[in-house]
């Protein structure tokens, strides 16, 4: 897409009278002053030095809401047509500003901070306690070593994925038979899947997967008390969960190849298993690691089926980032602690993602 | 009578055996698959119609080799013969069955809302804030993705509480349109950037405003894309757990908080359980059969470029 110029140019001259100018900026202003009066006021109240007896900070939302809607008005009043464009993007850059680099910042406050919300201290900062807590706390890296292994499951669940869409790609009767049964995992909600699956069919005694196992000759089968084997069901309920993702992406890239390049690689006398490596695969390079590094952005928040199954046991084995901070702040309700290591969290997953975009960048526009 | 004169030679004989072994081998891992995908499901809506005996002993066909009993449902008060009496559960199930219903379809409508408008000034106009074009404000909105739920989840419980807006639905309904705006942003930017701004440019001469020529012009032809990527929010929202159990106590708690919570409690009375699960992904399953396009089109834009 071409970033030089708008596609689509002003017609209408807009003849802006002084006195709307200055109106549009008055009512901006006018509530940002406003909003700012609000808050000072709430912190005069927070602190004890006047009392005037909020309940909550309440009045500082409605005052930065309104802020917001002058702002958006203030655009159009002040800018005409200009402003009108602006007002494409305006709410949803104010709703993610607001909703993300806000708490973010606080939330670096919060991590630089020992704060405990069960006990009545309230906050206060100690500054590199928690970073020195986190380097010596087993439990966490012992989590961040799991989502490496979590993260590596995806080239399994690649392959099987790329697989089924091939198949389903081909000339098959009741594709869409196929299509829906394939799609119905994605669709169900990791808690349910961590029942019905993880409680119930892989259960010791009575599960199905039990009994199979035991019909095999698989002595006493459990499934979570060994550390190995209990990652490694986590990671099949994951896959079979986020599989279908993956294969809805990568089957619509199948479906992009024309036809011709197949055909014309057959008739020079190439086998499917040749032209599959010579002629599929590389035309599929650009959404196969499109469809990994989306897979990976998922991984990374796996928490869900943890929490409710294993809750990180055996000994943490199963623990990911996500499970173990949750676990930190409902058990031990440490805010401050859990704060910081999620923010520990998001810097490696920043720097971890960088490197991996460009590295894919690099390898998918190499230099002939 | 008639004998038949020309035959194939053995060469293409063996040419359609080896199609027709490879064609049962292509069924056989198809269905093996769908098996994989279908069994749990069909475990859980039988397991809900089961006894304890039946549990034990590993039944799994009805009919066959157990006779179906609603003892499941009538845990839950939704099995005929409870359909018309009072029921605590049924009254609390059907409780956060709402929540969940208002904070997913909510959420979505907010996402689709916001999002829309966003991806189509990215796909028309070039903005300047400061030293951010174009690309930094779709990259800003896009690497929303990647933030990690817990890095939120904290922040967002002490301010909510200093806000008073620990477990309302407004609070889950404004995080769950912030998890799913860059997904929203993603399929529609891709859906704008197909069509063409001629469209828009005979709407302007025509002496529409830009936002009539939006509402009225490109936002009909643009509806396939957004119902999209409104089934694809409606789904993660739905099941979406994390927030919920960190911010959700009592009055907004969703469907997935009480399926959890009911994990532990009950021990091992599998047939209610069964059925509370049943019940919490039926609509999904309902969503997923009949709008199957959709998803599959959501997800496939930004796929292909």
């Amino acid at each position: 897409m071409s970033t030089e110029g708008d596609l689509l140019h002003v017609v209408t001259a807009d003849n802006i009278s002084d006195q709307r100018k200055q109106f549009g900026k008055r009512i901006v202003w006018g509530s940002a002053a406003l909003m700012f009066f609000v808050v000072a006021l709430q912190a005069a109240d927070q602190t004890g030095w006047i009392s005037i007896g909020f309940e909550t900070w309440r009045p500082t939302l409605y005052a930065y809401i309104l802020w917001a809607i002058c702002l958006c008005a203030g655009q159009v009043i002040t800018r005409g047509e200009h402003g009108k464009r602006t007002l494409f993007i305006l709410p949803a850059t104010l709703f993610v500003v607001s909703m993300v680099v806000f708490p973010l910042l606080f939330g670096l406050i919060i991590a630089f901070s020992d704060w405990n919300l069960a006990s009545p201290d309230g906050r206060k900062f100690n500054g590199w306690d928690n970073v020195r807590q986190m380097w010596t706390d087993p439990f966490y890296w012992n989590a961040m070593r799991n989502m490496v292994w979590y993260s590596l499951a995806i080239i399994a669940e690649y392959a099987i994925a790329f697989g089924l869409a091939l198949l389903l790609n081909a000339q098959i009767k009741g594709r869409k038979f196929f299509r829906v049964a394939f799609l119905l995992p994605l669709m169900l909600s990791p808690v349910a899947v961590s029942w019905m699956i993880g409680k119930s069919m892989l259960e010791n005694r009575f599960g199905p997967i039990a009994r199979i196992l035991r019909e095999i000759g698989v002595d006493k089968p459990s499934f979570f008390s060994s550390p190995e084997i209990a990652r490694l069901m986590i990671m099949l309920m994951d896959a079979w969960t986020y599989i279908p993702f993956m294969m809805i992406m990568i089957l619509a890239g199948l479906q992009a190849i024309p036809k011709d390049l197949n055909e014309a690689a057959e008739v020079d006398g190439a086998n499917a298993w040749t032209r599959f490596w010579e002629v599929t695969f590389p035309l599929m390079l650009p959404v196969s690691i499109t469809a990994i590094l989306i897979r990976i952005i998922f991984k990374l928040k796996l928490a869900d089926i943890i929490i409710n199954v294993t809750s990180g046991g055996p000994g943490g084995a199963t623990d990911s980032v996500t499970s173990f901070i949750f676990r930190e702040y409902r058990d031990r309700s440490n805010v401050g602690y859990g704060t910081m290591l999620a923010m520990f969290y998001l810097v490696v997953i920043v720097i971890a993602m960088t490197i991996l975009i460009k590295a894919a960048d690099r390898w998918m526009r190499p230099r002939y | 009578m008639t004998d038949q004169i020309f035959h194939d030679s053995d060469a293409d004989r063996a040419f359609r055996a080896k199609r027709f072994s490879g064609r049962i081998v292509i069924y056989g891992i198809l269905i093996l698959w769908a098996f994989i995908a279908l069994f749990p499901i069909y475990w859980t809506i039988t397991t809900s119609f089961k006894m304890a005996p039946d549990v034990m002993k590993g039944n799994i066909v009805p009919y066959w080799d157990y006779t179906p009993k609603w003892l499941g449902w009538r845990s839950l008060g939704l099995s005929p013969d409870t359909i018309g009496n009072e029921s605590t559960v049924r009254a609390e199930f059907l409780k956060r069955f709402w929540n969940s219903t208002i904070i997913s379809v909510s959420a979505s409508i907010l996402a689709v809302a916001l999002g829309s408008c966003a991806a189509y000034g990215l796909s028309r106009f070039n903005y300047k804030f400061g030293f951010m074009r174009n690309s930094d404000i779709s990259f800003f909105f896009l690497s929303q993705l990647i933030l990690p739920p817990v890095v939120l989840a904290l922040p967002f419980l002490v301010l909510y509480k200093a806000l008073g807006m620990l477990d309302t639905r407004i609070g889950l309904i404004l995080l769950y349109a912030l998890t799913v705006l860059p997904i929203v942003i993603w399929i529609m930017r891709d859906q704008f950037g197909s069509i063409p701004s001629e469209l828009e440019e005979a709407a302007l001469v025509d002496g529409l405003s830009i936002w009539g020529a939006f509402l009225t012009i490109i936002l009909p032809i643009a509806l396939p894309g957004m119902v999209a990527a409104f089934i694809l929010s409606l789904v993660l929202t739905w099941n979406e757990y994390f927030f919920a159990a960190l911010l959700t106590s009592s009055h907004a708690k969703t469907l997935p908080v009480m399926v959890a919570s009911q994990t532990g409690s009950q021990g091992i009375s599998w047939w209610s359980m069964a059925a509370l699960s049943f019940a919490a992904i039926l609509p999904l399953i309902v969503i997923g059969i009949a709008l199957e396009r959709y998803i599959i089109k959501g997800m496939a834009a930004g796929a292909v470029k």
